[in-house]
């Protein structure tokens, strides 16, 4: 196994009190694609947050290769869930990819030709470049998820963290992420995704980790990924009919 | 014109693309409440910083009232951080009691000095070539117009530095966090700009305007572009064209000048809502009859699809069994055969090769939701391009 990509020390993320997620203890090897998955409220897109700096934990490290997130951030892109922006906002597609080429640029300079052919690869990469003029409220919502995975692509991270990206999206849209996350993986990077549909799990991912509050497994899914941590994750007599 | 009406829309107009930039990033927020806090509660911070300086013309005074704007959103976020209340019950608790401090401090110490609830309310536009800068014996024009000049200035040169850091935090402020750009510092940049504007023009026009100012010119813009530069542009135009129409619209009555200046902002916007080509209430209306029809006119065409039976296509019996009033199965007929979908022998309705095409590609689209399918077919029909 190569370097360990992502690591989480103890981390605890509480609204009000109530811990949201506890004392997570948590090794991502470079180079997996690897599912979130455990029940509603489980904190699966909180985890994700929290690695990223976007919710500050009360306890806990997180380092992405072995060092803290702030020096780390050009190695790490991000994909919101679809419903966290609002998508009548006047901007385009090509406007929302160009987003993605912000962090290499810093403070104040804009995004020149270079950006904006990289804005235009991702596109393409991911089918949208014929839509690349249109209102992103114009978009399909498959659409809206393919133009938030070209966003990130144009960061040209090393991690990629996803949050449900197959939620709410047409079949040509799921197969056209699944590809470009196997790819990615192909390319030797690593991909977390926060994921709902336990059925596609063995055949889209080869790592998985079981989160409810605190975490109950981690690892290769063909090891781990069985009822006896579905059951713990999800609740009393979980099946779950694994195809291996 | 004389030289102090020009200088009144000058003001104006200043004031109007001030308050425009500001204000439209207020809107894409949904924070346009916001405004109405800030214009009321930095009352008290004029007063106090009155006290401080002893002198109305100060910069430091404009500051004091700026503090006040931002303090009122702080609070109202921590309020709002409670979780007792939601936004607009925090922004409703926290200004009225800063303006009321504000106008108890005025009535009890600074009655003799030239700061009334009036003026604070609705600003003394006319009034404002009176109070004029001097260099030496040199007129340098009204105050007013440097302050706000001064401002703008200040609120161009951080748009165009910050405008795509503004952009992202609006649109996304996860991204903007992910990628290292701080959004608190964007948020409080936008609220201190909107802070110092309400200030810098609420001694021209008052707290109300201002308010006016700020969201109707970004609300009208919204209606009408789905680009975030053309937005602003379209802001600080109806802004200006609202400020000057206003202008004269109040020479002409013998009104205020203020309220005929939020008059015309509020007359500009109801426009553009009714007559918006595409997001406009005429538009809506139009789109869902014509989409309506369409849903029928496919309605129809399946139904033909369905039946190769001669008695379920023929003409008399199509409004018994499709269960439509005879005016619009009629009306949808006549659209079917304009199209070219159906043709009519004996009486009896048959679809034509176009008109099959157009079934079997709707359904598809209806099933499958796939937008490939249907790219063509939009230029025809309304349907189709939601």
């Amino acid at each position: 196994m190569g370097r360990i990509a992502v690591k989480v020390d103890d981390l605890t993320v509480a609204y009000n009190y109530k811990p949201v997620i506890w004392d997570i203890d948590l090794q991502i090897p470079e180079g997996v694609l690897m599912a979130v998955v455990g029940p509603n409220g489980a904190g699966k897109s909180t985890l994700i947050k929290a690695i990223l700096g976007i919710l500050k934990p009360i306890a806990g490290s997180v380092t992405i290769f072995g060092k803290p997130y702030k020096s780390q951030r050009k190695h790490v892109a991000y994909v919101p869930q679809k419903g966290s922006v609002d998508w009548d906002f006047p901007t385009t597609a090509f406007d929302v990819v160009l987003m993605g080429t912000y962090g290499d640029l810093g403070w104040i300079k804009r995004p020149g030709l270079k950006e904006k052919k990289r804005a235009l690869e991702a596109l393409e990469k991911v089918g949208m470049l014929s839509f690349k003029d249109r209102q992103i409220s114009q978009l399909s919502g498959g659409q809206q998820q393919r133009v938030f995975l070209a966003r990130a692509l144009v960061q040209n991270a090393s991690i990629y963290f996803m949050d449900e990206p197959f939620q709410g999206v047409d079949a040509t849209t799921e197969v056209t992420i699944i590809n470009i996350l196997k790819e990615l993986r192909k390319a030797g990077k690593t991909v977390i995704v926060v994921h709902h549909d336990l059925q596609t799990v063995p055949e889209y991912f080869d790592w998985v980790t079981f989160l409810n509050v605190k975490k109950i497994a981690t690892g290769p899914v063909k090891d781990i990924f069985n009822d006896d941590n579905l059951t713990k994750t999800y609740g009393i007599n979980y099946k779950v009919s694994v195809q291996k | 014109m004389t030289s102090a009406q020009f200088e009144i829309q000058m003001i104006a107009c200043l004031v109007a693309v001030a308050c425009a930039i500001p204000g439209t990033f207020l809107v894409l927020r949904k924070m346009a409440m916001i405004s109405d806090a800030i214009s009321h509660s930095i009352l008290p911070g004029l007063v106090v910083g009155f006290f401080i300086t002893q002198d109305l013309n100060s910069p430091l005074l404009i500051l004091f009232a700026a503090l006040t704007g931002v303090l009122t959103v702080v609070l109202v976020e921590k309020i709002q951080q409670t979780k007792l209340v939601k936004e607009d019950t925090a922004i409703g608790l926290v200004f009225p009691v800063l303006f009321s401090i504000g106008v108890i401090m005025i009535a009890k110490y600074a009655n003799d000095v030239h700061l009334d609830v009036d003026a604070v309310l609705l600003g003394e536009l006319a009034f404002a070539p009176f109070d004029r800068i001097y260099y030496g014996t040199v007129d340098l024009g009204p105050k007013s117009l440097w302050v706000i000049g001064t401002i703008l200035l200040v609120t161009l040169i951080l748009l165009f530095a910050f405008f795509k850091e503004l952009k992202m935090s609006t649109f996304d402020a996860g991204l903007a966090t992910s990628l290292g750009f701080s959004p608190v510092i964007i948020h409080y940049g936008l609220m201190s700009v909107a802070s110092i504007t309400t200030v810098g023009a609420f001694d021209a026009v008052g707290a109300i305007l201002v308010v006016a100012m700020m969201i109707a010119p970004a609300a009208s813009a919204y209606l009408l572009t789905t680009n975030l530069k053309k937005m602003i542009g379209l802001a600080c135009f109806f802004g200006v064209f609202s400020a000057i129409s206003g202008y004269w619209l109040a020479s002409s009555l013998d009104a205020s000048i203020a309220g005929s200046i939020a008059t015309m902002l509020g007359l500009v916007f109801l426009t553009i809502y009714l007559f918006a080509p595409d997001k406009g209430f005429i538009a809506v209306i139009y789109r869902e009859k014509q989409q309506r029809r369409e849903v029928m006119l496919i309605t129809f065409l399946l139904h033909l699809k369905n039946h190769n039976e001669i008695e379920e296509r023929h003409v008399n019996h199509l409004n018994e069994h499709i269960n439509w009033q005879k005016v619009r199965s009629k009306t949808i007929l006549n659209l079917a055969l304009k199209n070219n979908m159906v043709r009519i022998s004996d009486d009896v309705v048959t679809l034509t090769d176009k008109g099959d095409e157009f079934t079997s590609k709707a359904i598809d689209y209806i099933l499958t939701n796939e937008h490939g399918l249907i790219e063509d077919m939009k230029k025809d029909f309304f349907l189709f391009r939601g």
